[in-house]
């Protein structure tokens, strides 16, 4: 156990210390922090204060038409005529003619300006005038706006989960987002680090250093120890990325002055993201109940911020999303591990990558062209128990509610499934980091694991 | 003593033999040879001692133990295909390599600022190794193949790649590790660059040990009592006693190859020639190693 540890411990220190690994550390919440940013900072920008020049002949409007803090109105007098020549030598946005209208045919009013006024613009001008001629409707038939609004109906539908538990709230587009972000993060975690997995391996083998640390470890404690190595490196850049995207945003929307309060979706990502980071940072220190103290603290948190969200299993999701990620790694893992003992380099990979990645990349596209709208169908189902898909398709489904008895059998699939791998991993390792200058092929590699060595 | 006992080890590939049934012994304390064409099967050999593969049959004793996972640490291995981490300081790798066999950091630490201060490279342990020269990549491995001080040191093809300087360097100390107690194991097709290092060696050819034993008995049983003679005059050999193998003539200065025969002894030859010529030098002809691998290859060949 102590060269495991050894192993663990160069493999992760020698990662950490990269530069590549700090620059992406540090580049990739700040692209993260500019993507949440810049919309907000876009529309803020566009928001120029505009000045309407009125000429109003009914004389229904008079000064009824309000200034707002970026749309203003000065009023003219005097001919059409006249007042294009005004606005002419001014740089006003538009010009607006009202012609001699009455409140019940509103014909003929037009806008003038120098280039195309801009949709919005128009817009905002239509509001204003329609409003205006409906209060002024209001009145002529005895009704007042205050009376109105009292009478006015706004209907939202509340979406409500029976159950067992009780009644919940719900809301398909959180929930959705809930599986969905955590099968992305598993997807590529599983890709990115399962390939250095595979490189480390050919990076061993190609320097011929792996014979002088197996005549001093076994080949699978190497094996292992840099499996697990890589996860730990995978774990802090996650963490950090979390971390660093939080100040991130909050310095730049704080430099640049927006009301960057985000919406209660991207809390929910932020914050869920962030809380499983936290949960596995604190794996070692922390005693279950004070994970758990964290947890509920959390749960509470969020519970303020959106109800749809807080009704969530977010303990469930939370605790599946570390299985899986877990899971699917070391599923996957041993297998690229397997691939780069197998080859002398990594343009050789080919072949072999390609039964890897076509479960992923299967389990990732379904997830959200068909186990994201049937989540309890029969191809959802099946994907979510096979070891090779469900660390993606589960995911997916786990925040609709899945029955315990499928949680249970997937996990213990996957479990089972990851054991295997490892093994049959470690069986191609044992021989592959040894053999150098000879072209594999399946069948080659289907004899390495009845070798006796 | 024997550090070392290999017994009928056997081991098998899907389509070849590469060890057939091969036993000897490796007495401790000193240098030996396993010696052998590419091919010959000491690779596999080293690698069931180093516990990197296992006999199919047979087995290997150490100290008088079978062979178990503890033994490693008392095990230096230098592979033929020698590697490091290209990315890792000196230092650092020298740690990583000794702590992985079971020193201590602060013993590992120790020993290695002794070997920098030997070696005279304490200015490379913060250099990374893909910044050293070839040779100086090959004397920090052997300094990782030594450091846990083990009682066994087994080098593959050891002089391969370093120029001659580092080479002397590198015999030098491991003569002096042997006179410290450890037992060296060499493994070379290079007969020639090991003979005069080897106290003992054995012979491997495809997969079969052809002989073992401490050289000089080896050189004795392969000796054919020929001797070079150097000398002024005309030589000519009438006697029966004395078999003229080749004989050269120039400038008055003769040099001859003669075989006694009829079990006499050198110096009755000596004492023949002096009454006809003047002798400069009389050198018994003892077989290389090499000589002794061809001829006994080519023995068991016929047989």
């Amino acid at each position: 156990m102590h060269k495991i540890w050894l192993i663990i411990q160069r493999e992760y220190l020698t990662r950490v210390r990269k530069k590549s690994f700090i620059i992406m550390t540090l580049l990739t919440p700040l692209l993260l922090a500019t993507f949440m940013i810049l919309p907000g900072l876009l529309i803020t920008m566009s928001g120029d204060e505009e000045t309407v020049m009125v000429l109003d002949e009914s004389g229904l409007f008079g000064d009824k038409l309000e200034n707002k803090k970026d749309l203003k109105f000065v009023h003219l007098a005097g001919s059409l005529e006249q007042a294009k020549t005004v606005y002419q030598e001014t740089d006003n946005t538009a010009l607006l003619y009202i012609p001699k209208i009455t409140i019940d045919n509103p014909e003929g009013i037009t806008i003038y300006g120098k280039k195309n006024t801009s949709i919005q613009t128009q817009m905002r001008l239509e509001n204003a005038l329609e409003k205006e001629i409906e209060n002024q409707r209001f009145m002529a038939s005895g009704l007042d706006r205050a009376t109105l609004d009292k009478i006015e109906a706004d209907v939202k539908l509340n979406t409500i989960n029976l159950s067992e538990e009780g009644e919940k709230d719900n809301n398909a587009i959180i929930t959705s987002a809930a599986g969905v972000v955590a099968a992305v993060i598993i997807y590529f975690f599983i890709f990115l680090y399962g390939v250095q997995i595979m490189r480390g391996v050919i990076e061993e083998k190609t320097s011929r250093i792996v014979e002088v640390i197996i005549s001093s470890v076994k080949p699978f404690q190497l094996m292992m120890g840099k499996i697990i190595g890589i996860a730990a490196v995978g774990l802090t850049q996650f963490l950090l990325w979390i971390i660093l995207s939080f100040v991130a945003v909050t310095a730049v929307s704080a430099a640049f002055g927006i009301d960057a309060a985000p919406s209660p979706m991207e809390q929910y990502q932020a914050g869920k993201v962030a809380a499983e980071g936290e949960s596995v940072a604190n794996l070692d220190e922390e005693t279950p109940e004070e994970a758990a103290a964290n947890s509920d603290e959390f749960a509470n948190t969020i519970q303020d911020v959106t109800q749809s969200f807080a009704n969530l299993p977010l303990l469930l999701i939370f605790g599946c999303f570390l299985f899986y990620f877990l899971g699917g790694y070391l599923l996957y893992g041993s297998l690229f591990g397997a691939i780069g003992a197998a080859v002398d380099n990594e343009t050789d990979t080919q072949q072999f990558m390609m039964p890897i990645t076509i479960p992923l990349v299967i389990s990732f596209i379904m997830s959200y062209s068909v186990v994201l709208k049937n989540p309890d169908g029969a191809v959802a189902f099946w994907m979510s128990i096979i070891p090779f898909t469900s660390p993606i398709v589960m995911m997916v489904r786990v925040p609709f509610g899945v029955p315990a008895w499928e949680l249970l059998l997937s996990m213990g699939l996957l479990i089972v499934g990851f054991i295997f791998t490892t093994w049959l991993a470690s069986r191609i390792y044992r021989v592959g980091i040894l053999m150098y200058g000879k072209k594999i092929n399946y069948k080659e590699l289907s004899k390495w694991l009845f070798y006796r060595v | 003593m024997s550090i070392l006992k290999i017994d009928g080890v056997t081991k098998r590939y899907s389509n070849h033999t590469a060890l057939d049934n091969v036993s000897f012994a490796i007495p401790a304390g000193c240098i030996f040879g396993l010696l052998g064409p590419n091919g010959a099967g000491k690779t596999s050999l080293i690698r069931i001692i180093t516990q990197i593969t296992g006999a199919d049959e047979g087995e290997i004793y150490f100290r008088g133990e079978r062979l178990k996972p503890d033994h490693i640490k008392d095990m230096g291995y230098l592979p033929e295909e020698r590697g490091l981490y290209k990315k890792m300081k000196v230092g650092e790798q020298l740690l990583y390599l000794a702590q992985l066999k079971g020193l201590s950091k602060a013993d590992a630490t120790a020993r290695i600022k002794t070997w920098v201060d030997r070696f005279e490279i304490r200015e490379w342990l913060g250099k990374h190794i893909e910044d050293l020269s070839k040779g100086m990549q090959q004397k920090v491995q052997f300094i990782a193949t030594v450091l846990h001080e083990p009682t066994l040191i087994i080098l593959d093809e050891p002089f391969s790649g370093f120029d001659p300087i580092n080479a002397n360097l590198i015999k030098d100390e491991i003569l002096r590790l042997r006179d410290n107690g450890a037992t060296i194991i060499f493994s070379t097709h290079r007969m020639e660059s090991v003979e005069e290092l080897c106290d003992n060696i054995a012979l491997i050819n495809r997969s079969q040990k052809v002989l073992d034993g401490p050289v000089r008995e080896i050189k004795d049983a392969y000796k054919t009592d020929t001797f070079q003679v150097i000398g002024n005059g005309h030589l000519l050999v009438t006697s029966p006693d004395f078999k003229v193998l080749e004989q050269h003539e120039n400038n008055g200065v003769f040099r001859a190859n003669i075989k006694l025969e009829n079990g006499v002894k050198p110096n009755d030859l000596l004492r023949y020639l002096v009454e006809r010529v003047e002798i400069h030098s009389f050198v018994e002809l003892v077989p290389s190693i090499n000589d002794i691998f061809i001829r006994k290859v080519t023995e068991t060949h016929h047989a």
